[in-house]
């Protein structure tokens, strides 16, 4: 890693004020920082906070229901501390972000030309003329047949992996330093899936951007990813680079994650199972969050919350009783 | 061996468009000539892409929709013969769970209704003994019976799709058809729900037809594999022989393109390029010449047969004997590390011990519910 990291997130913490007085902690002092050209995976289940902590990068929650605290480094900003104005400046330029869902993220009533020149036009400005031109070479970085013909089209023409592409033209058009991607591929088949994802890997090496890539498919993370950080119920459990990750996990969370992948290398009776629900958020326990579900839980679990700590260097984990190997030797 | 159902030539082309005068215009060949058999007690998995006409199959063989030809048999009775009180007999042999949990339980229901219904319907047990009855098919897939007087938005999603089986289970079938079971659950959840479909079946001797796109958990579940490719079926195998030695180059591109969650990894990847072509104008000769990279022009024109060898491995390709090898598609090892191997072992024993066959019930309602 690099000695000053692209973007350093400190104490990030994510309440959303419901009904009735009821807070939900969404995202618990989270720290991330993400080195110039590196892809870091943001992994974990429904509910566990990492799409509430990209939203927070791009600032895109509202300010009315959700409390946001802590600070976000990026190029210089405070991304928590700056004016709307200066984040809409940095926001499709600097920093972009593509969403799971490209059938719905797309404007259906506009040509999905007229979709990425807007970006174009706001933060580069120039003639449309020039603008268009840049949208339909983009389209063409992006491997779109026919780019001068598809950029007139609107987005139900296209299918899912196409939408998939032209987002992802959208959020290159200003060569941005860090691209979010929010399951970029869950949407998609497997096949598709394999065209993205090498795709994303071609324009990170042509680019050099940074990537943040969100996903709950820990086989994603192993193709893509230099380092991972596994969340769980709004807190990180778990970062290690991803070879680290995937040959000696730290947290039983992760393991229990890596088990309970059908394998296709073997075939086992049983998959492993994390038994038990995720706590409620709206009132955390106070010891470690994993603990009920833990078959490694002991009484000092429960007592005080665990600190994420090293193991190795480069390899922290939330685990009081890490390092694992020693339970099983 | 007699096999449980017998699929032979089954074909459904649904209208696409008509003409001002209601003629039909254009057809969508969603299922073409799908054959296959499914033994008793035994799981075949159907993979393929996003309509490539897995589904249809599932509610053809059932007799949701009616084909447009071909013969599905169950233990040799012609389904396609049966009248209206006949049908509704076979459908206490024959059931399916479907995809999203959240869609295929009715709101307005509580659980212990839901589950009452088929007994009612079918007149399996006397009006006196069916809480009872309910209470043991709650058992059976690993939920409390006080759970029978809830309502479905109280449970979260791997607990609904739980109850979704039970429904299946209560008529006590031979067939289950399972059209994307796992897919819309949280890995955690879906190892779970993986886990208890493989205990019913030794226990109760089911057979499955498992829909999946999910190539790994195909592989976790499966005896034999049929790999579809717009309407028709490219391949099939015992499941050990597909996945360790893919002969069709569109199983090969579709295994080859599974994230594997192991880094240092070592495989040809084939990563196809263009997109699936639509049903509604599918290329002429093989299906999959548009993306295929080992093309002729046989290919463009000609339909390949699905032709099987002496083990029953079948594929439909004219290149089958002049393919490469297919290398290591799939990883051989387990892809775990020994230590990593043993922390998975120590954990499943753990939550094992904990309770084997279910969930915590201490907390059932999902915290996005409570309101």
């Amino acid at each position: 890693m690099t000695a000053s990291p692209l973007i350093e997130i400190e104490g990030l913490r994510v309440l959303f004020h419901g009904h009735a007085g009821r807070t939900t902690h969404a995202v618990d002092s989270v720290d991330l920082s993400v080195a110039n050209g590196a892809t870091l995976g943001l992994v974990g289940e429904s509910g566990c906070g990492k799409s509430v902590t990209s939203l927070a990068i791009m600032g895109l929650l509202s300010k009315r229901s959700a409390e946001v605290s802590g600070s976000i480094r990026f190029d210089g900003f405070d991304l928590l501390d700056v004016p709307d104005d200066t984040l809409r400046d940095l926001r499709g330029n600097r920093l972009a972000m593509i969403f799971q869902e490209p059938m719905t993220s797309l404007n259906p009533s506009f040509t999905i030309g007229d979709q990425i020149i807007e970006t174009i036009l706001r933060h580069r400005g120039g003639t449309r003329r020039q603008a268009r031109e840049r949208a339909i070479e983009l389209l063409r970085r992006v491997h779109i047949p026919s780019p001068d013909k598809r950029i007139d089209e609107y987005p139900h023409k296209l299918s899912g992996g196409m939408r998939q592409r032209v987002m992802i033209a959208m959020a290159l058009a200003c060569d941005p330093r860090l691209l979010i991607a929010d399951e970029p591929t869950t949407a998609l088949d497997v096949t598709l899936q394999a065209q993205i994802l090498d795709l994303m890997r071609e324009l990170k090496a042509a680019s050099g951007a940074a990537i943040i890539l969100i996903t709950h498919d820990l086989g994603v993370v192993a193709e893509v990813c230099d380092e991972v950080a596994v969340m769980y119920a709004g807190e990180i459990v778990e970062r290690a680079p991803v070879d680290e990750l995937f040959a000696s996990p730290q947290h039983p969370y992760t393991v229990g994650l890596l088990g309970s992948i059908p394998r296709l290398g073997r075939r086992t009776a049983h998959l492993a199972t994390i038994e038990g629900m995720v706590p409620n958020m709206a009132n955390p326990p106070a010891g470690c969050r994993f603990a009920a579900r833990c078959p490694f839980m002991i009484e000092a679990c429960i007592a005080a919350p665990p600190p994420l700590a090293t193991v190795s260097p480069g390899h922290a984990s939330r685990c009081i009783r890490a390092p694992l190997e020693k339970l099983v030797s | 061996m007699t096999a449980l159902l017998e699929v032979e030539g089954l074909v459904k082309h649904f209208v696409a468009a008509r003409s001002v005068f209601g003629r039909p215009t254009a057809y969508v060949k969603a299922v073409d000539g799908v054959s296959f058999t499914v033994e008793a007690g035994k799981t075949l998995a159907l993979v393929g892409e996003s309509g490539c006409g897995k589904s249809t199959v599932s509610r053809l063989v059932l007799r949701l929709i009616e084909p447009d030809a071909g013969i599905v048999r169950f233990e040799g009775r012609d389904l396609g013969t049966l009248g209206a009180n006949r049908l509704r007999a076979f459908r206490r042999e024959a059931q399916i769970i479907f995809q999203d949990p959240y869609a295929s339980l009715n709101p307005r229901m509580t659980v212990s209704q839901i589950l009452t219904e088929p007994l009612a319907l079918h007149d399996l047990v006397p009006a006196a003994r069916r809480r009872e009855r309910v209470e043991e098919l709650l058992r059976l897939v690993g939920l409390e019976p006080r759970f029978a007087r809830r309502y479905p938005h109280e449970f979260s999603g791997g607990q609904r799709q739980r109850i979704a089986i039970a429904r299946a289970l209560a008529v006590e079938p031979k067939l289950i058809i399972c059209d994307e079971p796992v897919s819309a659950l949280d890995v955690s959840i879906r190892s779970q729900i993986l886990n208890l479909l493989h205990d019913l079946q030794n226990r109760l001797g089911l057979a499955y037809i498992f829909v999946s796109h999910d190539l790994a958990v195909v592989k976790h579940i499966a005896d034999r594999v049929a790999v579809m490719n717009l309407g028709g079926i490219v391949e099939i195998g015992d499941a050990e022989a597909l996945f360790a030695e893919p002969r069709h180059p569109y199983s090969r591109a579709l295994l080859s393109a599974i994230p594997v969650p192991k880094p240092e990894a070592k495989r040809s990847r084939i990563v196809l390029e263009g997109e699936m072509p639509s049903a509604l104008n599918p290329p002429s000769g093989c299906r999959f010449h548009t993306r295929c990279p080992y093309v002729i022009a046989r290919c463009r024109t000609e339909i390949p047969l699905l032709l099987a060898d002496g083990r029953r491995h079948a594929t439909a390709c004219h290149r089958i004997a002049e393919l490469p090898a297919p290398g290591a598609i799939v990883p051989a090892d387990g892809g775990f590390s020994p230590v990593l191997e043993q922390l998975v072992a120590a954990f499943s024993d753990g939550t094992e011990a904990a309770g084997r066959a279910g969930v915590d019930m201490s907390d059932t309602r999902p915290p996005a519910v409570r309101s």
